[in-house]
């Protein structure tokens, strides 16, 4: 899969710093892919990226996602003093659940906060973040 | 053969909800002097010290500090920090120190200056600011703006959708601790409210109303742990500390593996069996409510209720003055005092209440209290099982 990366004027949100062991992760997210690990020893997938599998303590290789999932729990962020959030309230950040099993956070953007459910079906984008990063962003999906 | 049972035997509390004139070591220290002068133990008596730090600043209140700002000749040593519920932790490693004879005599302390020194805005505040570099786990979590109060939110989402509990039996809980905090006349907040007013005011992170939410103060305590045959010639009747059991699930948020389950569901059973007690047995309970949803879930997992019960539990009374199983006596962090990790007055009230010093909120003849804290976002559950008599 490649999804979209949007470009933004400015990025002014915390900014991710890659390290040795997440930077695959970050060089895809900007090519527009998600990826996450899976252990080449036991099976298992994990997220966020680590320097070992944590069933069996192998080295995990990587398995890139569909980019589809859904929606675990999310809250509607009414109030947020710290810059540049306060000034893009009320705003939804979730968990979910990737279609390859792991699991994690992002913000669903793209439609009315009332109309955010358990189970809803959504889909990654990216917005370039700094210096040619990218992070993955969520909206609604046609189910 | 000493009677090596492990006993808390003496509590302090410093000022709070708002001490403008207290930094953090002044927190610490006048709740130990409190702690001393509410025992009969001399500080240098004191052999093992246990502490998880408050204090905004590196070095200044970890345990190592503090054994050096009190020159502690300490056999014992200990700086867990599992967040708020550090100290139930410290409980549970203090007993073990205790019974295998490395120590004595325990001090246990913490001390924060949070709301005078930063104000309200902790917990909508963000644990980030835009444009930082953020590295390790956060950064997964920080360019999303999430905050403190929606990281509970999204247990409380999941739990709703679940179980169908309802905004209205989460407001019972913050309810009935606001009718102990008018009891307790240091609580922040005193005034009764009704499960409309809290369904009623600000919505902070959905579904998280603003008194949903506990109270951001001042505030230290201290205790000191030791063993029962020293304990005998000491002012106060020890409480005993009959089982204690701590466990983790996660620590950041987003790694939480059921947003309906806490560690409380495997640290509570251990502690209930060393105590060789079950739920029913309890007569109070302490919970770190820093959200409505804390307490519900810590109910269900502790056993108090079923899984997805909690609601209804809720709403039949139980935990109000008068009922089965008072809960938060002291007003909580609800509505009497948060100052960072709360844990430590959890600890405090239980023994008040086994004491029988509990004042106008005292438990009938409470001879069995459990203490629960957690720590981080729903990460680090300890429970304390104290008693008034002897094992």
């Amino acid at each position: 899969m490649s999804a979209d990366v949007v470009e933004v004027e400015e990025w002014a949100r915390p900014i991710p710093r890659p390290d040795a062991t997440s930077a695959p992760y970050w060089e895809a997210a900007a090519r527009g892919e998600l990826v996450v690990q899976e252990c080449p020893e036991c099976g298992r997938r994990q997220f966020y990226p680590r320097t070992v599998c944590t069933q069996c303590g192998a080295d995990p290789g990587w398995l890139t996602c569909s980019g589809r999932g859904s929606v675990h729990t999310f809250t509607v962020i009414r109030q947020n003093h710290a810059k540049p959030f306060r000034e893009e309230l009320p705003y939804v950040v979730a968990m979910v659940d990737l279609e390859e099993g792991p699991r994690m956070m992002g913000n669903l953007t793209g439609c009315d906060p009332a109309e955010v459910h358990i189970g809803m079906p959504v889909e990654v984008y990216f917005v370039r973040a700094d210096e040619g990063g990218a992070v993955p962003f969520w909206r609604p999906r046609p189910g | 053969m000493a009677d090596r049972t492990p006993v808390i035997a003496g509590i302090g509390l410093s000022d709070y909800p708002v001490a403008p004139d207290l930094d953090s070591m002044q927190h610490h220290t006048l709740a130990l002097q409190r702690a001393l002068a509410d025992s009969g133990v001399a500080l240098r008596d004191i052999d093992g010290y246990i502490g998880a730090g408050g204090s905004h600043q590196q070095m200044v209140d970890d345990a190592v500090s503090m054994a050096e700002y009190l020159r502690i000749d300490h056999k014992y040593i200990d700086s867990t920090m599992t967040g708020g519920s550090s100290f139930e932790f410290h409980v549970q490693h203090g007993a073990a120190a205790i019974r295998d004879g490395i120590c004595d005599t325990i001090l246990v302390t913490y001390g924060s200056n949070q709301l005078s020194r930063m104000g309200r805005m902790l917990g909508t505040g963000g644990f980030t600011r835009g444009s930082q570099k953020v590295g390790g786990p956060m950064a997964y979590e920080a360019p999303y703006g999430n905050s403190l109060v929606g990281a509970y939110a999204m247990a409380a989402q999941r739990h709703m959708y679940e179980y169908g509990t309802t905004s209205e039996q989460l407001a019972e809980i913050a309810v009935g601790v606001r009718e102990f905090a008018g009891l307790n006349p240091s609580a922040m907040y005193r005034d009764p409210i009704t499960v409309d007013d809290v369904v009623g005011s600000r919505m902070i992170a959905d579904p998280m109303h603003k008194l949903d939410c506990c109270v951001i103060s001042d505030g230290g305590g201290a205790f000191i742990m030791t063993t029962a045959e020293r304990a005998a010639d000491l002012r106060q009747p020890p409480a005993y500390v009959l089982g204690a059991a701590g466990a983790q699930t996660h620590w950041n948020i987003s790694q939480m593996p059921d947003y309906t389950v806490t560690a409380a569901a495997k640290a509570g059973p251990i502690a209930f069996e060393r105590a060789g007690v079950t739920p029913a047995d309890i007569d109070t309970i302490q919970f770190y409510d820093s959200f409505t949803i804390t307490a519900l879930l810590l109910l269900e997992d502790l056993g108090f209720c079923p899984k997805g019960e909690g609601g209804k539990f809720v709403a039949e009374g139980h935990l109000r003055r008068g009922g089965a199983l008072p809960l938060n006596t002291d007003g909580g962090g609800l509505s009497s005092c948060h100052p960072g990790m709360r844990g430590i007055f959890l600890i405090v009230e239980a023994v008040r209440q086994l004491r029988g010093q509990g004042g106008d909120a005292q438990v009938p003849d409470c001879k069995l209290a459990l203490a629960c804290g957690s720590g981080g976002w729903l990460s680090c559950m300890g429970t304390v099982i104290l008693g008034s008599e002897a094992p």
